[in-house]
């Protein structure tokens, strides 16, 4: 019975956490709540990765419409692993926000803390799982409006400007979304993807198809913060709260591009030329100068959130890059590369979480010999700064190593070489971070309190929960890529 | 003449558009940004209604089988839409209000000067 219902739960639960934490109140209660409808999110879509992995595809229609007229929530081989990922670094990161929120947010503001962050959790798995166009803007919106308000929480006043911005750049984009679809309505008469997928080839108008895809395509790449439409993710990472960036990290922009797959695969289909133009004359030059250009930018910074987040555009620009290769292993390598940057991303602003905690902020020059008195962050640091790095052994390598094997089968040898100098560029900028940790002398007068004086437990265990995961990924590579093949198969063969 | 004026409602999507856009863009204070937000999401609005209208068609409710009718669906979901629409509004002039306390001032300009001061020093 409850087995049937499960792709409405997945959506339901955290939608009901959110009153209900605004019901209770109290902060601790606020958090218990969280954390629990948080782990049955992770159970719920540990389910629905199993029984697809059985017995393939789910379709829900949603109060019993019927699949082209109602919503319906589909779970297949592509999106079971991303829900189960996203659930699951969502629940990581709600326990290590305990102590963190505690310390920077108002204590009478925390039950509004964790019911937003209910609502984008919700919102985020709902763009997943739902099977419906219009449905998808819904859901962006509902993830979208929470997040400016997460962001918004941050305790420097720039936090309101970051947000701000955020909301005026994310509201463009979800219009461009949103006109997308009309256009796709209008050409079509239908709103179920699958449906669309259909009518498409079919559709009386070639040119509002057209329309339709590059307003939508537009619209996603602003919020997936593909380079150069990445303005808005800079100062939001910055400023939020550090376990707001943790959580974000890991999800918004991955679910984003996530979306934008399943359009350009799935809905548009790979037989129009247009699609080809975009690939090799947009999205790959993006890419490209996406992980070049930010890395670089990212050597210069002093600040580690802003480090992070100008390396996390650069490591959207090696999954674009892979997508844009639109071959078996192309895709394999991008969406292997959207689990194991989703894993790492989030360790790397944790630890920088557990920094903060301590010192109060996170300014690379005056964190010299930081080993000592925290060494299991810093070590949490350097293991996650190896597999961004994409040392063997790491998540980072796994896909790293295919998405360059792919771009050779392709014969595109430039783009391979590049992708390996922008590592040389990773290790630079994680290596600066490394060596004042490890080897330099205190050069301020005492700025940082000697002793050990290590993060909170419940904040080092989240942590190192999600470290190894991510390793536990990087050494079964075999896993996450298998996965991933699947997936990509089923992107490249439509919807069957 | 017939593409001008006989799709003359898409041609006003268009400016509407267009000019929300402009404000948001060119405008430094907030409010006038959040207005060109808004000018442009309703122009949006009506792209979607004048696609469900049928010239002739009525309303397909209490009738049997009406000859002509405009298509419903457009309309449901702008309501959705227009619904994101005031919530996207709200948050922006909240977040606007807690700008002005925490700036004294709500004109883009002034705030990046105040932030740069504070890189500086």
């Amino acid at each position: 019975m409850i087995a049937t219902q499960l792709p409405a739960l997945q959506i339901v639960i955290p939608l009901l956490a959110a009153p209900l934490i605004v019901l209770a109140r109290r902060s601790e209660m606020a958090w218990v709540i969280a954390v629990i409808a948080n782990i049955l999110c992770v159970l719920v879509a540990w389910q629905l990765f199993g029984l697809v992995s059985e017995q393939g595809i789910i379709r829900y229609s949603l109060g019993g419409w019927a699949a082209p007229t109602g919503i319906e929530y589909f779970v297949d081989t592509i999106n079971a692993p991303l829900l189960l990922l996203i659930s699951s670094v969502s629940a990581i990161v709600v326990v290590y926000a305990y102590h963190s929120v505690k310390k920077s947010v108002d204590s009478t503001k925390h039950y509004l803390f964790y019911a937003a962050w209910m609502l984008c959790l919700s919102g985020l798995l709902g763009m997943l799982i739902t099977g419906d166009a219009f449905n998808v803007f819904v859901f962006l919106e509902i993830s979208s409006l929470s997040t400016y308000m997460l962001i918004a929480f941050g305790n420097d006043r720039r936090a309101l400007t970051a947000s701000f911005r955020y909301l005026v750049l994310g509201s463009i984009g979800a219009s461009f979304i949103l006109i997308g679809i009309g256009f796709l309505y209008a050409a079509t008469g239908s709103l179920n993807m699958l449906d669309l997928s259909q009518r498409i080839p079919n559709a009386a108008s070639e040119r509002a198809v057209l329309v339709a895809f590059s307003f939508i395509s537009i619209g996603l790449m602003i919020k997936s913060a593909i380079f150069p439409l990445h303005a808005w993710l800079a100062n939001a990472y910055h400023f939020a709260p550090i376990s707001v960036t943790a959580f974000l990290a890991g999800t918004a922009t991955k679910v984003s591009l996530y979306v934008l797959l399943r359009f350009l695969f799935s809905v548009f289909g790979t037989q129009y030329n247009f699609e080809y133009l975009l690939f090799n004359v947009i999205l790959l030059p993006a890419a490209i100068f996406g992980f070049l250009i930010m890395s670089v930018v990212a050597v210069f910074q002093t600040d580690l959130r802003r480090m992070l987040a100008y390396s996390s555009v650069a490591q959207i620009g090696y999954i674009v890059a892979g997508i844009s290769l639109a071959t078996q292993a192309g895709i394999t390598a991008g969406y292997a590369h959207i689990i194991n940057h989703a894993l790492i991303k989030s360790a790397l602003f944790m630890s920088v979480g557990c920094i903060i905690y301590r010192l109060g902020h996170a300014h690379r020059p005056s964190l010299d010999n930081l080993i000592k008195t925290m060494p299991l962050t810093c070590a949490a640091f350097i293991i996650s700064g190896l597999s961004l790095i994409g040392v063997p052994l790491t998540g980072g390598f796994v896909s790293k190593f295919t998405l360059i094997s792919a771009s050779m089968e392709k014969g595109w040898w430039i783009m391979g070489g590049l992708v390996l100098v922008s590592s040389v560029l990773a290790i630079i900028y994680i290596g600066r971070v490394v060596d004042v940790m490890l080897f330099r002398k205190q050069r301020l007068p005492n700025p940082i309190p000697q002793g050990r004086n290590e993060a909170p437990l419940s904040m080092l265990v989240p942590m190192y929960v999600l470290i190894g995961l991510s390793l536990y990924l990087g050494v079964f590579g075999s896993k996450t890529l298998g996965v991933a093949s699947e997936a990509a198969t089923q992107l490249l063969g439509g919807f069957r | 003449m017939n593409s001008i004026l006989g799709l003359y409602n898409y041609w006003i999507v268009i400016i509407l558009m267009m000019a929300g856009l402009y404000i948001l863009i060119a405008r430094y204070n907030l409010i006038k940004k959040i207005i060109g937000l808004s000018v442009f999401q309703t122009s949006i609005f009506y792209l979607y209604i004048t696609m469900g209208k049928v010239e002739g068609g009525t309303a397909p409710i209490l009738l049997d089988d009406p000859a002509s009718y405009s298509n419903p669906v457009p309309h449901v979901l702008i309501l959705t839409a227009i619904v994101v629409g005031v919530a996207t509004t709200a948050v922006a002039l909240a977040l606007i209000v807690r700008i002005y306390e925490r700036y004294d001032t709500i004109e883009e300009d002034e705030i990046k000067a105040i932030e740069m001061q504070e890189e500086g020093s």
